[in-house]
């Protein structure tokens, strides 16, 4: 079954071409079509300002998916240093660095990504690296844990008493053994970024107005759910999607990696 | 080995837990003061509220020593239980956060207890009937539950049992004047939903793996030689070999109890913490923040510690010393 891994491309393939297929610009205001139900002219129908619902979803995964994907990678790269040098150091950085992730993990991460978007006002850039830096931990233990059983199959030892430097055994010997672990907690990363911005948006702490993303859109709708629901379908069925087809394509990478 | 529980292994893992809230509470501190213009940055952008003002303000408030003094005196006065007044109303924090306890409690504990009720008969029946169409549709369902977005959900559930079917009330806590059981209870329905069906569906995954890896053991093999009825097997063999990792998860996810839900407390305008710390958000009320922050993660890390505490008792194959 690739139908996960086809969904996630159609959708990144969707947000690159939003420029070509957007039927109208996503920020143009049309006062005379204001809340107008879908119709063959505005499939997902139009805002209260008349601009057009389905543009706005096109460019809004452009920022969701730009988010999701930017973040996870932030995550990912933070992650794979922290638990590469815990794992690979032992002893007191290890534990150190331990405890900090434990100390991060127990902070709820909304609550606190809430709190640093009230306080940074970010732009979307600054959005990515927080979300990223608020994700490293997942990723880091599971590196840790990686290297920790790697080290002790003894082909560390042999790399090293064949004179190979710590930077050479981390990036060249190690690093590879763990690459499946690492693929299956990015790619977790990145349907956990697209729900924290589309949550962070969906408060109005994301992405402002009146750039689109699927949470602001879903804010601006919740006000008007009982005269404009087609407002709320659309952006929710979209995240939905991207989060579901995500998921698979990570459960799909873990079960590889328990085969091996 | 007596008691599963050592006095210290407790002692330990509490002795680790402070450095571990030390570190939270220096997060938490330097992320509210990193705010361009401190604490009082809203006050700034106030055209009403003068220079000498905020000057006093910020004098009164202790804003204008070092950082590290203004950290030491926010600790020693959180860790007394002196957690400062509310930004936006004056009131002390620990009232506004007590005021809000029942109804974040109310809301939790149902969730859990339906949770719960949801999680085992799906955990079970899709381990027992493995790769059969029970168990691809509670697979199915799981993996949607754990993607939806919960506010997404929540504005669903609001569009079609309030607003379109008319059955229930889209948000608050009880008819303002009105009331009764049964006007509460309505009004407990749509986020109970929305907080149980989210936790039972990342529990009921988490089940069915410990139940297939506990079914496949020898000793339920030797129970079914023996003669054991199946459903005696997995209810009374198997099931409580394989429910440890679940109590784990769900005394961790019991902390919601402390912290409040707060993206479905806020959609549904439930009057508990989540709903507090989503108000003092939009009020840049910093005092509120920080001493919810710290509340929840503290309230995880004691959770935690439950947990394992709680493991271990259940399972005596896990060290406890």
């Amino acid at each position: 079954m690739r139908l996960p891994a086809l969904v996630f491309a159609g959708l990144i393939a969707a947000a690159l071409a939003a420029p070509l297929v957007a039927p109208y610009a996503p920020e143009r205001i049309d006062l005379s079509m204001r809340r107008d139900a879908p119709s063959a002219a505005h499939v997902f129908g139009t805002d209260e300002l008349g601009r057009d619902v389905f543009s706005r979803v096109l460019y809004g995964a452009r920022v969701s998916l730009e988010v999701g994907l930017f973040s996870a990678a932030v995550a990912g790269a933070s992650g794979v240093a922290i638990g590469g040098v815990a794992g690979y150091a032992g002893g007191a950085v290890d534990a150190v660095l331990m405890r900090a992730t434990d100390a991060m993990l127990a902070i709820p991460r909304l609550p606190l990504l809430m709190i640093a978007a009230v306080v940074l006002q970010p732009s979307i850039p600054a959005l990515i690296v927080l979300i990223g830096i608020a994700g490293w931990m997942e990723t880091a233990r599971v590196v840790r844990a990686e290297f920790r059983t790697l080290g002790a199959a003894g082909f560390v030892e042999g790399a090293r008493a064949a004179g190979a430097g710590h930077a050479r055994v981390l990036v060249r010997h190690l690093l590879p053994n763990a690459a499946q672990a690492v693929a299956v907690s990015i790619t977790l990363a990145v349907a956990r970024g697209i729900l924290l911005e589309s949550a962070l948006s969906f408060f109005g702490v994301g992405v402002r107005p009146p750039a689109a993303s699927w949470g602001n859109m879903l804010y601006q709708a919740q006000a008007a759910l009982s005269t404009e629901p087609w407002l709320a379908l659309a952006p929710g069925a979209f995240i939905l999607m991207t989060t579901i087809s995500v998921s698979l394509i990570g459960d799909r990478l873990a079960a590889g990696a328990m085969k091996n | 080995m007596g008691d599963p529980v050592s006095p210290r292994f407790l002692a330990r893992r509490f002795v680790q837990a402070v450095p571990l809230l030390f570190l939270v509470s220096a997060v938490v501190f330097l992320l509210i003061h990193a705010a361009p213009g401190g604490p009082l940055a809203i006050y700034l952008a106030n055209p009403n509220v003068r220079p000498a003002d905020i000057e006093r303000l910020r004098r009164a408030l202790g804003l204008d020593r070092p950082l590290w003094q203004q950290y030491w005196t926010w600790l020693w006065a959180f860790v007394r239980g002196d957690w400062g007044y509310s930004f936006s109303d004056g009131r002390p924090v620990v009232a506004r956060i007590v005021e809000r306890l029942p109804a974040t409690i109310e809301l939790v504990a149902v969730a859990l207890a339906c949770a719960l009720a949801l999680t085992m008969p799906i955990g079970i029946g899709a381990a027992v009937r493995r790769g059969r169409w029970f168990d691809r549709a509670a697979t199915i369902a799981s993996m949607a539950g754990v993607a939806l977005p919960a506010f997404w959900f929540g504005l669903l559930l609001q569009m079609i049992f309030a607003i379109g079917l008319g059955w229930l009330p889209s948000s608050g806590r009880a008819t303002p004047g009105g009331g009764g059981l049964v006007d509460h209870l309505q009004h407990l329905l749509l986020p109970t939903a929305v907080l149980a069906i989210v936790l039972a569906s990342g529990w009921s995954r988490y089940l069915r793996g410990s139940m297939i890896e506990t079914l496949s053991q020898p000793f339920v093999a030797a129970a079914r030689a023996r003669g054991v009825p199946e459903r005696r097997v997995v209810l009374r063999h198997a099931l409580p070999n394989a429910l440890g990792p679940l109590i784990a998860l769900v005394t961790v996810d019991a902390a919601l109890l402390v912290s409040g839900a707060v993206v479905t407390e806020s959609v549904f305008a439930w009057p508990g913490l989540g709903s507090l710390f989503t108000e003092a958000l939009a009020r840049r009320d910093y005092t509120v923040l920080m001493a919810m922050l710290m509340l929840s993660a503290s309230a995880v890390v004691a959770f935690n510690l439950a947990a394992d505490v709680a493991h271990a008792i259940v399972d005596p194959r896990v060290p406890a010393s």
